[in-house]
């Protein structure tokens, strides 16, 4: 098993942490509510260069998206554990908040191309008609590493 | 496979048994005389650190903070803890049949030795002499699985996490295998370097009475013969004094002054020499390459204990770290020290502070001023170097009963012990214990605490006024200043005011009830161990104590420098520009801190600390305010209730802590000063938080949770 970017020893800048964090994970945890009972689901996402912007796909009749529909406030969770015990205390999470809107499909939407290049298996998916393609506009992520050293990063 | 006997170990059976092992194997198949025994396998290290969950302990606490960052003092509580969950852990049932089975039968209830063998340790071509842990004379066959987990746990010593880069230390690759060997009680024992350490073409041996044991860990000064590598010939004799002789006693060894008849000769005969000087010179060829020996004589036999290739140093420059390992201290050593630092260093330092206080610097000329500064630099260089040679080393009584007590006890608290020892005195107790009486008058006394809110000085109070500048002169000398001043008159008078419009004053003192815990410590030490545990008991207690006030003794000292250099300064005075550089070299105690700003802007994103990890130094749990220090007028405004946070705790903030309701330091361990008085006072605290200082602001809200080591900001 190799080592992840993200574990290396030694104080690393957080936002640094962040972002190989974000770059090294296909899958993220998308958490929405429907009238305050919380519900989380996989998602494949895509981060914008300057970490403010995540982007994600989903159907239009999924639970998630209705949730979304009704209250645009989610969260996002990313990690890299390996599934051993390890974890509790080197897997490093990171978790997003903010808010979900839907955006273009234009096949000139850089985001797209981005969001694309890095899930290709999903083209069929995002571009068929029924599936919308959404930014979530970060507005914090909270950082956990070390098991308890927890550091806020707020956009400015 | 969980163990195998010396007989049926090979060479590719190395990673399996560790160096000890195949080294002692190799010598007994090729015929010489070695004590019979065998290897505990890392295959049974692997399977009672998954069984056990002391992996993830081990993880937990090399997670706290980067192994590269930690100071001397944490590695040791890191190991301590480690260790600890090592020795409350036990075997998994089928591992423990097995191996009491066969150490029962193999040993029949003789007494064994439980060494240390790490496995790549000789490969390495370095020496790790000393960095794991050897019993000798265990007895019974539990006690040996017992051993076996400390052997296993000394891995993971502090020694170990120092030297983790050479020895490539990891929970997933490295492992422990450990020798279980017959112990040969032998008359005469010493140590034989195939190629003397100065002089090539030498053989140096060394031969002490009693078991080698007296020898290796320098309780027992040798003879010492120096041969022609290739004659034989002897070339030198330096016969020892000798006074005492290591030798088996119920339990462990014993030190024991040496018969005057044995004393009158030395411990080998000519041919007794030849035959040592013989045996080092076929291992040498049989191993092709010089080799250092252990040896002991049962009546005329010569036994073979160890045999490795020699090794030469590897502390490179401004490698501190053979200084740190040579902080282990006999018992013998430590009460050596104790001697002096009580009876000499203290009262010395003390009369030395005291001298330059009642100088009066105004009266000096300029350059009999300049003379001063430097004289007084020099002085204070001196017990510098002293407090390095004689407090740091005897810092670690405590540590060595904090071992004791919980191979003893086996608490769940690897700290428990610290309860045992607190309470025993300190003078920064002491001195706020003053401070609490003086409160208590306040407190009962309306017009005085009117008059003192005013900053007047209420009539008809001459003792208290007496009492509050005797405090103050101490505290005036901790800040650095000659006299009291106004300034500390007020400062003391405030701090007298909180204090006393706080319905209940913190007092020091255990919060269990320390007699019933030293009762229950002694009465599971019988016999001869009784004796020892009181010992360790009463030298524990004097480290602790000393720790705290050799530190303010020192800090006086420091600090009538400032006070010389400053009256320097303020004549306008140019100091001689080395004495200047000098000057600016010393440390002055967590002062000098750039402040940084508190919330950086990255990339268009506001960083914040919202949880800081540390270690637990002073269990419970703490809310307030920040208030960071940084210097004295930090400490002026400090606020019955904020939290104290600093770099490292110093003797100036001493007075402020009993009203603190918790305390967050950078300096991480559990024995540093601030956890000591945290703990004396029953204050959370939580020591380590490498960034505090950058990541709190003063007026932040911090909860502190002494149990787990945290701090929560906001």
């Amino acid at each position: 098993m190799t080592k992840k970017a993200t574990r290396s020893a030694g104080q690393v800048d957080p936002l640094d942490t962040v972002r190989r964090l974000l770059e090294s994970q296909q899958v993220a945890v998308l958490a929405t509510h429907n009238q305050g009972q919380p519900y989380g689901t996989l998602v494949g996402f895509s981060v914008s260069p300057n970490l403010k912007s995540l982007f994600f796909a989903t159907a239009r009749t999924t639970r998630k998206f209705t949730n979304i529909v009704a209250d645009d406030r989610v969260a996002m969770t990313f990690d890299d554990r390996m599934r051993a015990a390890a974890d509790f205390y080197e897997a490093v999470g990171v978790t997003a908040s903010g808010r979900a809107t839907e955006v273009s499909k234009s096949p000139r939407s850089a985001n797209l191309k981005r969001f694309l290049a890095r899930h290709p298996h999903l083209e069929e998916f995002v571009l068929s008609p029924n599936c919308a393609f959404l930014r979530v506009r970060v507005e914090k992520y909270v950082m956990v590493r070390r098991f308890q050293e927890v550091i806020e990063l707020v956009v400015a | 496979m969980l163990f195998m006997p010396f007989e049926k170990i090979r060479p590719e059976h190395a990673p399996l048994v560790g160096g000890k092992a195949l080294s002692l194997a190799v010598l007994s198949q090729s015929g010489t005389v070695v004590p019979g025994g065998l290897a505990v396998t890392t295959e049974a290290y692997h399977l009672y650190l998954k069984a056990s969950g002391v992996a993830n302990q081990i993880r937990r606490e090399l997670s706290r903070r980067p192994v590269d960052q930690m100071r001397w003092e944490e590695m040791w509580d890191a190991s301590l803890r480690i260790r600890n969950a090592f020795l409350k852990a036990p075997l998994p049932s089928q591992v423990r049949r097995s191996l009491l089975r066969t150490v029962r039968k193999r040993f029949e209830g003789r007494p064994v030795a439980v060494r240390s063998s790490a496995p790549g340790e000789d490969a390495s071509g370095q020496s790790f002499a000393g960095l794991h842990e050897s019993y000798l004379n265990v007895r019974e066959a539990e006690a040996v699985l017992r051993h076996i987990r400390l052997v296993w746990a000394s891995l993971w010593s502090d020694a170990a996490l120092l030297y983790r880069k050479e020895l490539a230390l990891d929970i997933e690759k490295s492992a422990m295998a450990v020798v279980v060997q017959e112990l040969v009680s032998g008359s005469r024992s010493g140590v034989v370097f195939g190629r003397h350490p100065v002089r090539s073409e030498c053989v140096a041996v060394e031969a002490v009475h009693g078991l080698n044991q007296g020898l290796v860990d320098g309780t027992v000064a040798p003879d010492r013969w120096t041969l022609d590598r290739r004659s034989g010939d002897l070339v030198e004799f330096h016969p020892a004094e000798r006074e005492a002789y290591v030798a088996l006693s119920r339990d462990g060894l014993a030190v024991r002054p040496l018969p005057k008849i044995r004393a009158s000769r030395p411990p080998l005969s000519d041919a007794d020499v030849q035959r040592v000087y013989t045996q080092a010179m076929r291992l040498g060829e049989r191993f092709r390459k010089p080799q250092d020996v252990e040896w002991t004589f049962r009546r005329s036999r010569l036994y073979v204990l160890q045999s490795r290739a020699i090794t030469t140093g590897n502390a490179s420059e401004g490698d501190k770290r053979a200084w740190y390992l040579s902080l282990r201290r006999s018992v013998e050593n430590l009460l050596q020290l104790r001697d002096r630092i009580e009876n000499d260093l203290i009262p010395k330092m003390d009369a030395e502070a005291h001298r330059c206080e009642q100088q009066k610097l105004h009266g000096l000329a300029d350059s009999e001023l300049l003379a001063e500064v430097a004289r007084r630099h020099h002085r204070y260089q001196a017990w510098l170097s002293r407090y390095w040679d004689e407090c740091i080393p005897f810092a670690h009584g405590v540590r060595l009963f904090g071992q004791f007590y919980n191979d003893v006890m086996q608490p769940d608290d690897p700290y428990e012990f610290v309860e045992l020892l607190s309470g025993s005195g300190l003078l920064s107790v002491k001195r706020n214990e003053v401070l609490q009486r003086l409160a208590a008058r306040v407190r009962a006394d309306k017009r005085l605490l009117a008059a003192l809110e005013r900053s007047e000085a209420p009539a008809g109070q001459e003792s208290f006024w007496a009492d509050l500048d005797a405090l103050g002169s101490a505290f005036a000398a901790d800040v650095g200043e000659a006299v009291v001043s106004s300034e500390g008159r007020r400062a003391i008078s405030a701090l007298l005011v909180q204090m006393a419009k706080q319905p209940s004053a913190k007092t020091s003192g255990p919060r269990r009830d320390k007699r019933i815990l030293e009762k229950a410590f002694l009465a599971k030490c019988r016999g001869k161990k009784r004796k020892e545990a009181e010992e360790l008991l009463d030298l524990g207690r004097a480290s602790y104590r000393l720790r705290d006030d050799d530190n303010l003794y020192l800090g006086r000292i420091a600090r009538q420098v400032d006070i010389a250099s400053d009256e320097a300064k303020c004549r306008g005075l140019k100091l001689p520009a080395k004495l200047k550089e000098n000057l600016a070299m010393r440390p002055t105690g967590g002062q000098q801190h750039a402040v940084k700003p508190i919330a950086q802007t990255v990339s268009g994103f506001e960083l914040q600390a919202r949880q800081l990890t540390g270690q637990p130094a002073g269990p419970g749990l703490g809310a307030g305010s920040a208030r960071v220090i940084r210097g004295s007028q930090d400490l002026f405004a400090f606020q019955s209730g904020e939290v104290l946070v600093c770099d490292a705790v110093d003797p100036t903030m001493t007075f402020v802590m009993p009203l603190a309701g918790g305390i967050v330091e950078c300096r991480g361990g559990m024995l540093v000063h601030g956890a000591i008085i945290a703990r004396e006072y029953g204050i959370p605290c939580v020591t380590g938080v490498q960034d505090a200082l950058d990541m709190v602001a003063t007026g932040t809200r911090v909860q502190v949770d002494g149990y787990l080591g945290i701090v929560t900001i906001g």
